[in-house]
């Protein structure tokens, strides 16, 4: 990835991390945390590895999104409105009466939305179903699904994998945003599973383990799932974040996996945004 | 009314056939008992469409759900207990929620599961299934109307939950009959009181109104096939112009048809109505036929209902 590109990718990045803090704030709830891990993977996703069109968001051969970890809503809505499915400034109405932006994911109310999500481990399962389609009817789309570490703890993800795994389905990546923590504490204490790789290849999965906020690193993670395609192998890319990533005051901090900023915690974290961002396109 | 019996489990077995040599996009899930939800008969004729899942119901749903985004048209079969009671909240939230266009196929619904006993025995699936926004909750009486029903869930846009049954039903209808959706079925006219019923307990108000005939009491039976939405004019119709209403199912007598018939005519045409359904109780092993009888659920018990409403308004 050449220099100009990461830069790129930053910026966008850092936008989406922005767009969380401003709807998040904005509605006075919602999940900046989890939201905020997943802003790189995410970027990279909508600006670079996904085949959509925000002109025609139903288009039957673009590749599908489904935000397994759905309280991660205001990432893939800025992302959204980044790529230009809608105005960003409708994430100001995020959360509220008349919103097309539920706090969770609605496929038939938000353009560019594939399924709707929330209740924990049913987007992967979903996701598993639409790979199986594309395979049954010949199409090429490639199906993406990203789902929380806490999240696997939910008995249907693996239900889903088996699934996948039976049908051969390398039209479809699994991404985890492993930030290491959930709302009871981390991960590691709450339900311990590590180290997922064990769990993921005594799956038949072909997996491997990145770092969530370094876009080489992204790539590579990518570039295996395309080397995968025809090998009938299901990929599964653990990416390592931070919870909250780009806010300082937010980093690692469980108890902003589920509340927004005030209007001084709002006003510190754009500051803290910008200033990076400012910074990124003086490179 | 022919007498040959079939359980409409191996009706859904042999529409699904019929329907998937007409259409390519018809795919059939299943969790592991395609020879009881009788899938296996699609499976013969089509095994690449017919997509086992193993012992996971819960994935099976969300599987259907994102494979019917893709163009494609779902029916996810297991038993009754183990859709609308273990994936009950897949259902809800990534088939009724989205509205997506998935046909969840139930089977062994109800008390005549038999000798399997209560972990089998779901009496609870329609109330279940009715607390669905959107959600389409049929349950079919014979062959023939078995037939015709999965014929319309694969034309309709959107979810639809069908309850099938272990136990053999008669037929009800004749050849040539033609099935109207959504639309309470007259399969007699009466004066006296109207017996609302579905699928197993149609044949049993059929009985149940000839026994009542030579009483003297003239009984409607409507077979109300479509639970949800439910025909409320043909309901207040029965209100209106008998007076008093039986309702019969093989379900608990909370959250179904009788619910559902007793709310509205409460609110539209209030008539003293009693329920025929299970009441309130887990089953247990035995053969359907005695299940049915001790658990109240027989032509005479509807016909003790009528006469006591019936008398009543005398």
């Amino acid at each position: 990835m050449n220099y100009e590109e990461k830069k790129r990718l930053k910026i966008a990045a850092a936008d989406i991390r922005m767009g969380i803090m401003t709807s998040t704030h904005a509605a006075g709830s919602g999940h900046p945390g989890g939201s905020l891990s997943a802003s790189d993977i995410i970027a990279y996703l909508y600006t670079r590895e996904m085949n959509v069109d925000p002109q025609n968001p139903q288009w039957e051969d673009r590749d599908r999104f489904v935000l397994s970890k759905g309280h991660a809503a205001p990432a893939l809505y800025s992302a959204l409105a980044l790529r230009g499915f809608f105005d960003e400034k409708e994430l100001l109405t995020l959360r509220q009466c008349g919103s097309r932006l539920q706090g969770h994911p609605n496929m038939n109310l938000t353009p560019g939305v594939d399924m709707s999500t929330g209740s924990l481990g049913q987007g992967f399962s979903a996701a598993a179903g639409m790979a199986k389609a594309a395979k049954m009817k010949g199409k090429k789309f490639r199906v993406y699904a990203l789902c929380g570490d806490g999240e696997l703890e939910e008995g249907i993800i693996w239900e889903a994998v088996m699934f996948a795994v039976k049908y051969r389905l390398d039209n479809l990546c699994m991404i985890v945003d492993c930030n290491g923590l959930q709302i009871d504490g981390k991960t590691i204490d709450v339900m311990p599973m590590e180290p997922l790789e064990n769990r993921f290849a005594a799956f038949g999965c072909d997996v491997v383990r990145l770092n969530g906020h370094d876009f080489e690193d992204i790539e590579k993670g990518f570039d295996r799932f395309e080397r995968n395609r025809g090998s009938g192998k299901v990929t599964v890319l653990l990416m390592d974040t931070l919870k909250g990533k780009g806010v300082a005051y937010m980093e690692e901090m469980a108890e902003w996996h589920g509340r927004a900023p005030d209007d001084r915690q709002y006003e510190l974290a754009m500051a803290e945004l910008e200033a990076h961002r400012r910074a990124l396109e003086a490179l | 009314m022919s007498t040959k019996k079939k359980a409409t489990r191996v009706s859904y077995g042999e529409a699904l056939k019929e329907l998937g040599s007409e259409h390519e996009d018809l795919v059939v899930l299943e969790a592991d008992l395609a020879s009881a939800t009788k899938t296996d008969i699609f499976r013969a004729a089509f095994p690449d469409r017919h997509i086992e899942c193993g012992i996971a119901e819960q994935n099976m749903y969300d599987i259907a759900a994102g494979m019917s985004t893709a163009g494609l048209v779902p029916f996810a079969s297991t038993f009754a207990m183990f859709s609308a009671g273990r994936a009950y909240e897949m259902i809800r939230n990534t088939i009724g929620y989205p509205h997506l266009n998935v046909k969840i196929a139930a089977t062994h619904g109800g008390i005549s599961v038999g000798e399997d006993g209560a972990s089998h025995q779901c009496c609870e699936d329609f109330g279940l299934m009715r607390l669905i926004p959107g959600m389409i909750v049929m349950c079919p009486c014979d062959d023939a109307e078995t037939k015709a029903m999965v014929r319309w869930a694969y034309e309709y846009q959107g979810p639809v939950y069908m309850r099938f049954s272990r136990a053999a039903s008669d037929a009800v209808h004749e050849d040539g009959y033609v099935f109207e959706p959504l639309k309470a079925e007259v399969l007699r006219d009466g004066k006296d009181c109207a017996v609302i019923a579905a699928g197993l307990m149609v044949s049993e108000a059929l009985l149940a109104a000839e026994i009542l005939e030579q009483e003297g009491i003239s009984v409607r039976v409507l077979n109300m096939h479509t639970i949800k939405p439910l025909d409320e004019e043909a309901v207040i119709r029965a209100a209106q112009e008998c007076g008093c209403i039986v309702t019969a199912e093989e379900h608990s007598v909370i959250g179904g048809l009788g619910e559902a018939v007793c709310a509205c005519i409460s609110e539209n045409c209030p008539v003293p109505v009693k329920r025929i359904g299970v009441n309130d109780a887990f089953g247990h092993s035995g053969p359907a036929a005695q299940l049915m009888k001790e658990f109240g659920l027989s032509a005479d018990h509807i016909v003790s209902a009528v006469r006591e409403l019936a008398g009543r308004k005398h």
